[in-house]
């Protein structure tokens, strides 16, 4: 089993989750510069968190153009896992890998801070082993992080099952007071309908450790792959 | 031929602004009162086309494929000549 952690200029979360992935959670992980192309080799791809291309234009824009994305539209297309994190997310957004987009929070400043999220689906790669309807605790760290969506409708996304992670509060009350950045219905973890992309604003890498004060992502790293060997 | 031409994002109706609320209130601060503000981004841009309309169509690619976002934008092009 093989993961990829892409590298784009300005990614700097790269390092994290590599770090999560071979130390913590044991599987080979390679750090792919951008320009280097994704082998077929690859059983999952992370596109990590940071500001590719400085977020000119929109966040995420510039680097869903680049020639490596060929290569994980390949990779997508064959069923494989693709996680994209904070910038990352933005990415799968841009490159239309989810619906919608990630765009500048209602309260157009960054926000960076530990949320309460609620697991909507267990029914994925990412999500196999929470329990459904969990609180769990992941940091955030983003200005461009306001889920919006208009085809399908967040609420079309809800009923599909397509919500990984909603916003809310520490007793697991969706509402806008513990919405962040304005999210739609406080989503902010989409899967397409394939379910083998999600896209998540908060960091499960830096969540994966009890010495960080959650290790609550750990176990999104953890699904994706026990997902894989159970599928090759 | 060389065409400049002049490409304007902005909020589709209804989208959220935040920075548009941030400068309105600023506005507000100084003693503006306005009913309404809102951000566009416009691109300057010169390249070459065989004519006015191929300069259009030309134009209409680059937002569909960069620079707007169908979800939140629409964009207005004008060919300047």
């Amino acid at each position: 089993m093989k993961f990829a952690v892409v590298q784009f200029g300005g990614s700097n979360c790269d390092r994290d989750a590599a770090y999560v992935l071979s130390e913590l959670c044991g599987v080979d992980t390679d750090l792919v510069w951008y320009k280097d192309g994704i082998s077929p080799s690859y059983d999952a791809v992370i596109l990590p968190g940071g500001f590719s291309y400085g977020d000119y234009l929109r966040a995420g824009a510039i680097a869903a153009r680049t020639q490596v994305m060929d290569d994980i539209r390949r990779h997508v297309k064959e069923g494989k896992l693709l996680l994209g994190i904070c910038n990352g997310a933005q990415i799968c957004a841009e490159s239309g890998f989810v619906p919608g987009v990630f765009t500048i929070n209602a309260y157009p400043k960054f926000v960076c801070r530990p949320v309460y999220l609620k697991v909507e689906t267990t029914d994925s790669p990412f999500t196999s082993l929470y329990r459904e309807g969990e609180i769990i605790q992941l940091p955030v760290a983003h200005k461009e992080g306001r889920y919006v969506t208009s085809d399908p409708l967040p609420s079309e996304l809800l009923r599909n099952k397509c919500v990984a992670f909603r916003f809310c509060s520490p007793d697991g009350q969706v509402d806008p007071e513990w919405n962040p950045n304005g999210a739609a219905l406080n989503i902010t973890g989409v899967l397409n309908e394939q379910r083998n992309v999600l896209a998540m604003m908060p960091h499960p890498e830096r969540a994966s450790e009890k010495v960080l004060g959650s290790d609550d992502g750990k176990r999104i790293f953890e699904s994706m792959i026990s997902y894989i060997e159970q599928h090759g | 031929m060389l065409y400049t031409v002049k490409i304007s994002i902005s909020l589709k109706e209804g989208m959220l602004d935040p920075e548009a609320s941030a400068i309105r209130h600023a506005l507000l601060n100084l003693g503006y009162e306005t009913d309404d503000l809102r951000t566009t981004r416009v691109y300057t841009i010169r390249f070459n086309a065989a004519d006015k309309n191929n300069a259009s169509e030309k134009a209409t690619k680059m937002c569909e494929r960069l620079l707007a976002n169908p979800v939140i934008h629409s964009y207005s092009i004008e060919v300047m000549g």
